[in-house]
């Protein structure tokens, strides 16, 4: 675990840069997340990919798997892959302040 | 991290059309998808069926001279015994949110997987690339599948 400062803020994050408490998170952490794995601006589209995925957290308990962000966040696949492109699943989870996925779907 | 996959690329060969080796094969490339790597599926002999439109979404899995799936060879048999053990396991596949064959395509070409149909087999069964799932790229032999794959990590289902 390693602690850096992000957006004014100092919080923890794990061995592979995904926050270690996702209560952590904020949006302007968010922006500076989202720069860093090259998404230069979150879009309201980004943002409703973002917010369903840390709701969904709060309700279950683990990061949706993209199928889920599909099938129950409303946004399809082609979107889901162009919004963030090469690696969606961990892109979300990282930029959404949660842990790294696990779900094989 | 996604990052450093940079140009990681996987190439898949599935050349059966069970369900229990349709599966390993489709999740594998969605996977790396989700990865962010570059993913080509080839579908060979009877790995076609699962691009065949008229067979895609009736995969079957047959207990017979399959020890793993625990049903002695004399009762599997047994008419309908393949139909049961293809219709518990698509409702347990279903269970874990895994889509069924024809949606998971959509997913894996949504997503920028390449797909193509091996020529010797289509030509062996009389299939045309009409015959096949709409996201299929092409219908390539196997020396171009050699030039696609270069410098990719292959699997074989």
């Amino acid at each position: 675990m390693t602690a850096r400062e992000i957006a004014g803020k100092v919080v923890d994050f794990d061995d592979e840069g995904f926050l270690s408490n996702p209560d952590d998170w904020n949006e302007e952490i968010a922006k500076v997340l989202a720069g860093e794995v090259g998404i230069d601006s979150l879009t309201d589209r980004h943002w409703k990919v973002i917010e369903f995925c840390r709701a969904d957290f709060q309700a279950r308990g683990e990061p949706p798997t993209l199928r889920r962000i599909t099938k129950t966040g409303g946004v399809p696949t082609k979107e889901l892959y162009s919004l963030f492109p090469k690696g969606p699943a961990k892109k979300v989870a990282r930029i959404a302040g949660l842990g790294k996925p696990t779900g094989c779907i | 991290m996604t990052a450093e996959n940079g140009d990681r690329k996987l190439a898949i060969i599935c050349s059966k059309g069970t369900i229990d080796m349709a599966y390993p094969g489709m999740v594998l490339a969605n996977a790396a998808l989700m990865e962010g790597i570059d993913v080509t599926m080839f579908f060979t002999f009877w790995g076609l069926d699962i691009v065949n439109k008229k067979k895609m979404t009736h995969l079957k899995a047959t207990p017979l001279g399959n020890p793993s799936m625990g049903m002695p060879n004399l009762v599997s048999v047994l008419p309908g015994m393949t139909d049961l053990a293809s219709a518990m396991m698509k409702k347990e596949i279903e269970k874990l949110d895994f889509p069924p064959v024809d949606e998971f395509l959509e997913m894996i070409s949504d997503a920028g997987g390449k797909m193509y149909g091996c020529k010797m087999s289509m030509d062996m069964m009389k299939l045309t690339k009409d015959d096949l799932f709409d996201g299929v790229d092409g219908v390539i032999g196997a020396m171009e599948f050699m030039e696609m794959s270069e410098g990719a990590q292959v699997i074989f289902v």
